[in-house]
C-alpha cells in the first residue's frame, strides 16, 4: 500500500515534469546542442552521474510503502508501520541500533561498561557491539582481514554487474563496438564503475560494521547520512517550483509592459530582498510553530507534523529567494522586447500574450535554467545553517543540518567523536560539488557569450 | 547631485512602509497576540488571566488596527500597529519580551560585531584580489584549471565545516586562540583573530570566482589588447588597466554591504560566543522574543537600503559615464 506524503507528491509532479521536459527538449535542434556540449563534458557527465545517483536514492526515500509491523515471533501484527523502500533496503542498518556512541568498524562500545562475563564475574570493559564485529569471535586478530575479505567481494560484484550493463549497452548499441559508443557514454559508463563498487563495497560491509559509526543514541550514522539526501534534494527542488512561477511571471511581465506594472513589481522585489533572508525565514517559522502549538488536530503523526515544516520551508525559501532570478529576466525582458522578431510580431498584430509565450519566454529560459542549477547547492548549504539556528526542518527528521546541529559539542569529546560530523559534511559536500561542477558545465554550455 | 540624492531618499520611503507592513502582518495579524502568549507560557494549559496579563506586560493588549473604546486621534494611537510599528521609523524599538531596552542592547553590541565584521571584510577583499589577480595572469595554464577547481571545492563546502574544523584544529590542538569568548578593549585582540581567519577562508572560494569573472570581462576587452600590442608587460596590463577599471564594479559591491555589516554574522557570532547582534538575533529567535526579531527585521533591511543608496550615490561618483537622471 503505498502512502505518501505531500512532499512526496510534489517531488514525484517534479520527476513527471522534468521527464516531459526532457522528452520535449529532444525533438529541439536548438536546445539539443547545448545539452551535447554538456553531456560530451568529462566533468559534467562525471557530475551528473553522481547527481543521479543521489537522485535515485532520494526517490527510493520518497516512495512510502504502509505495511504490518513484523513482529520478533515472526507473526504480523495488527497495527502498521510506513517505511519507504530506501529504509527496506537499509533494515540491517536501521535496525541493527547500539546502546551509544561507537567509532566506525568498532566491534567495541565508546564507553566501558560493567559486564557480567561468563563466570559470573564483574569487569569493567568495553562491551561487544549488537552489530558491528558481532560475527567474529576474535575480533581483535580477524576484524582487518574480514573487512578486506568483504570489501574484495563487494569490488569483485561491482564490476560483474558493471560488466553486465557493458554488455547489455553493447548489445543494444547500433554497431555493438565499444569503440563507436560516444564520448559521453564512456565517461557515463566509467563514473557508474565508480559508483557501483562503491555501492557493493558499502552493501557487503554494512550487514557487519558500523561503516561511519553511530551516533549518541545509538543509530547508524551512514544510515542518517542516507536518509538525509532526501531533504536535501526536497529543499533544493521544491523552493525551485515555489520560486520559478513568481520570478518568472512577474520578470516577464515588469519588462514587457513597464510603465507602473514595472514600477509596482519593482517596488515588491526590493522590499522583500531588503529584509534579512534569515530573519523574514525566522519569522516565518516562529510564526508557524505558534500555528501548529495551537492547532494540533491538524497533524496527526509526528512524520505529518515534520512533512508540513518542510514544505512551509520550502515555501518561504521560495518565496526569499525569486527577487534575483525576478530582476535578471526582467533586465533580459527589457532587451528581447527591442529586438526585431518581437517588433515584427507586434507589426503583425500578434497579442502581447502571445508574443509574450511564443517569442520572449523561450529566449529567457536558459537563463531560468543556470539559476535553478546554481542556487541548488546554495539551498542544500542554507539548511544545514537553518537547522543550526532550528529554523530548519523539523529536529525529528533526517537531515544534514540536524545531524551537524545534533552532535556540535561531539568535538569537545574524549576521545573525539568525529564522525557524525564527518559524515554530515562529506555527503553535503559530494551533494553540492557535483551540483556546482554541473552548474558551470551548464552554465558554460548555454551562456550564450563564452561561444565566441 | 543634491537633488538627485533627496529624489533617491523619497523612494526609500515606500519601501520602508512596505517592510513594516510586511513585519506587522507576519508577527501580529499571521497569529495573534494571543497565540504567541500561550506559546511563551507554556501550549495548553495557561489560564486566559494569564495571557492577558503577558499581553498587558508587553503593550500588547491593545486592539490592531483601530481602537474603538478611545477618542479622536487616540483611536489611531491607541492600537498595537500605531504602538510597536510606527514607532521603528523613529527608531524607538520598545522593550524586548524579557524586559529590557532593545536600542540600548543594540548600541552596545554593535561593537563587538563590527570588530569581527570590518577586519573580516577588508582581509576578505585583500586576500580574494590577489588570487584572483593570480588566477588571470596564469591564464590558460594548469595551475589555472587547478585553481578554479579549488575555488568550486571551497564553494561547496559548508560554512559551519569551517568553523567546527577551525575551532578544533586552531582552537583546541594547536591551542593557537582561545576557542570561543570575547574581552573588551585590546583584550579583544585574541578573540578575534580566529573568527577573522575563518570568515576569510569560508569566503575564499565564491569571492576569488566572483573577482576573477570580474577581470576575466574586463580582460577580455580591446584596450587590454590595445595595450598589450603596444608592448605593454602583462603585469603591467594586470594592475594599471584591467585590476583599476574592474575597481568601479569591486567598490560598488562592497559598498552595498557596508552598512550591513553592523548587523553581524549570524553563525560565527554564536559559534565563538561573541556578544554581538548577530548572537543577540540567534538569541532572540531561540527564546522567541518577538520583539527583538521584529526590531533586526526593520534595521536590517533600513541598512539594506541604505547600502543600495550608497551604491547608487558611489556610482554617480566614480563613473562619469552614469547621468544623473
Amino acid at each position: 500500500m503505498l502512502s505518501l506524503l505531500w512532499t512526496d507528491y510534489l517531488v514525484f509532479a517534479l520527476l513527471i515534469g522534468v521527464v516531459l521536459l526532457v522528452l520535449n527538449t529532444r525533438n529541439k535542434a536548438h536546445l539539443r546542442r547545448p545539452w551535447q556540449t554538456v553531456f560530451d563534458n568529462t566533468v559534467g557527465m562525471v557530475s551528473l552521474s553522481v547527481l543521479l545517483m543521489f537522485l535515485l536514492l532520494g526517490l527510493l526515500d520518497s516512495t512510502r510503502l504502509e505495511r504490518p509491523i513484523l513482529l520478533d515471533s515472526g507473526q504480523t501484527s495488527k497495527q502498521t508501520e510506513v517505511l519507504s523502500v530506501l529504509d527496506m533496503i537499509l533494515s540491517p542498518i536501521r535496525i541493527g541500533y547500539e546502546k551509544t556512541y561507537s567509532a566506525p568498524f568498532a566491534h567495541t562500545a565508546y564507553a566501558k561498561e560493567i559486564v557480567l562475563d561468563n563466570t559470573g564475574q564483574k569487569q569493567w570493559l568495553y562491551p561487544r557491539l549488537r552489530l558491528g564485529g558481532a560475527h567474529l569471535s576474535n575480533p581483535n586478530k580477524d576484524k582487518a582481514g574480514d573487512i578486506a575479505q568483504k570489501s574484495l567481494k563487494g569490488l569483485g560484484q561491482g564490476v560483474l554487474v558493471w560488466l553486465a550493463l557493458v554488455s547489455l549497452v553493447l548489445f543494444f548499441s547500433k554497431d555493438c563496438s565499444y569503440r563507436a559508443l560516444s564520448k559521453g557514454k564512456k565517461t557515463l559508463l566509467f563514473s557508474l564503475l565508480g559508483i557501483f563498487c562503491i555501492m557493493a563495497v558499502l552493501a557487503n560491509l554494512a550487514p557487519y560494521y558500523h561503516i561511519l559509526g553511530t551516533d549518541k543514541v545509538g543509530e547508524d550514522v551512514l544510515y542518517q547520512a542516507v536518509k538525509s539526501i532526501r531533504t536535501g534534494l526536497v529543499i533544493g527542488a521544491l523552493t525551485s517550483i515555489v520560486m520559478l512561477p513568481i520570478a518568472i511571471s512577474l520578470g516577464l511581465l515588469a519588462g514587457f509592459f513597464r510603465g507602473w506594472v514595472d514600477d509596482l513589481i519593482q517596488y515588491i522585489y526590493t522590499t522583500l530582498s531588503s529584509v534579512p533572508g534569515v530573519l523574514l525565514i525566522a519569522a516565518a517559522i516562529l510564526m508557524a510553530q505558534v500555528y501548529m502549538t495551537n492547532n494540533p488536530e491538524l497533524f496527526t503523526t509526528v512524520d505529518d507534523r515534520a512533512d508540513m515544516r518542510l514544505l512551509l520551508l520550502c515555501l518561504i525559501l521560495g518565496m526569499t529567494s525569486w527577487t534575483g532570478l525576478c530582476r535578471l529576466l526582467r533586465a533580459e525582458t527589457l532587451k528581447i522586447r527591442e529586438m526585431d522578431y518581437v517588433l515584427a510580431a507586434q507589426a503583425l498584430g500578434v497579442s502581447r500574450l502571445k508574443i509574450l509565450k511564443r517569442h520572449v519566454l523561450p529566449n529567457v529560459m536558459h537563463l531560468v535554467m543556470i539559476t535553478v542549477v546554481l542556487d541548488f547547492s546554495g539551498l542544500v548549504l542554507a539548511e544545514a545553517v537553518l537547522s543550526y539556528i532550528n529554523i530548519g526542518v523539523d529536529p525529528s527528521s533526517y537531515s544534514w543540518g540536524n545531524m551537524i546541529n545534533s552532535s556540535r559539542l561531539e568535538m569537545a569529546r574524549d576521545p573525539v567523536v568525529w564522525w557524525s560530523l564527518s559524515a554530515a559534511f562529506i555527503f553535503m559536500f559530494s551533494l553540492v560539488l557535483a551540483v556546482n561542477l554541473f552548474a558551470d558545465v551548464v552554465r558554460d554550455a548555454f551562456d550564450p557569450r563564452s561561444h565566441n | 547631485m543634491i537633488n538627485y540624492i533627496i529624489r533617491r531618499l523619497l523612494y526609500v520611503l515606500p519601501v520602508l512602509i512596505g517592510v513594516n507592513i510586511l513585519t506587522f502582518v507576519l508577527f501580529f495579524v499571521v497569529n495573534t497576540p494571543d497565540d504567541m502568549a500561550r506559546m511563551q507560557l507554556g501550549d495548553k494549559y495557561v489560564s486566559q488571566s494569564a495571557v492577558d496579563n503577558w499581553k498587558q506586560q508587553r503593550g500588547y493588549d491593545l486592539p490592531l488596527l483601530w481602537n474603538e473604546q478611545a477618542k479622536g486621534l487616540q483611536q489611531v494611537q491607541q492600537t498595537i500597529f500605531f504602538k510597536k510599528s510606527i514607532g521603528l521609523f523613529v527608531f524607538d524599538l520598545g522593550i524586548s519580551d524579557n524586559g529590557r531596552d532593545i536600542v540600548a542592547d543594540i548600541s552596545q553590541r554593535m561593537w563587538p560585531s563590527l570588530a569581527i565584521a570590518i577586519p573580516s571584510l577588508i582581509l576578505g577583499v585583500l586576500v580574494n584580489i590577489t588570487f584572483a589577480l593570480l588566477l588571470i595572469f596564469y591564464r590558460g595554464s594548469y595551475l589555472e584549471f587547478v585553481g578554479v577547481f579549488t575555488c568550486v571545492a571551497l564553494m561547496s563546502i559548508s560554512g559551519l565545516f569551517y568553523i567546527i574544523a577551525g575551532q578544533y584544529f586552531v582552537g583546541k590542538l594547536l591551542a593557537l586562540t582561545p576557542i570561543s569568548g570575547y574581552a573588551p578593549g585590546m583584550d579583544a585582540f585574541k578573540f578575534i583573530v580566529l573568527p577573522v581567519f575563518i570568515g576569510v577562508i569560508g569566503g575564499l572560494g565564491s569571492g576569488v570566482r566572483w573577482y576573477r569573472s570580474l577581470f576575466l570581462e574586463e580582460a577580455s576587452k580591446d584596450y587590454v589588447r590595445t595595450a598589450k600590442a603596444k608592448g605593454l608587460s602583462e603585469l603591467q596590463v594586470l594592475f594599471k588597466h584591467v585590476l583599476k577599471n574592474a575597481l568601479i564594479p569591486i567598490l560598488t559591491g562592497i559598498v552595498v554591504i557596508l552598512p550591513l555589516l553592523f548587523m553581524g554574522s549570524l553563525i560565527t557570532e554564536s559559534f565563538f560566543g561573541i556578544p554581538g547582534l548577530g548572537s543577540y538575533t540567534i538569541d532572540a529567535i531561540a527564546s522567541q522574543d518577538f520583539a527583538i526579531v521584529r526590531s533586526m527585521v526593520f534595521l536590517g533591511s533600513f541598512l539594506y537600503i541604505i547600502g543600495l543608496l550608497l551604491t547608487d550615490i558611489s556610482y554617480t561618483l566614480v563613473d562619469p559615464r552614469v547621468r544623473l537622471n
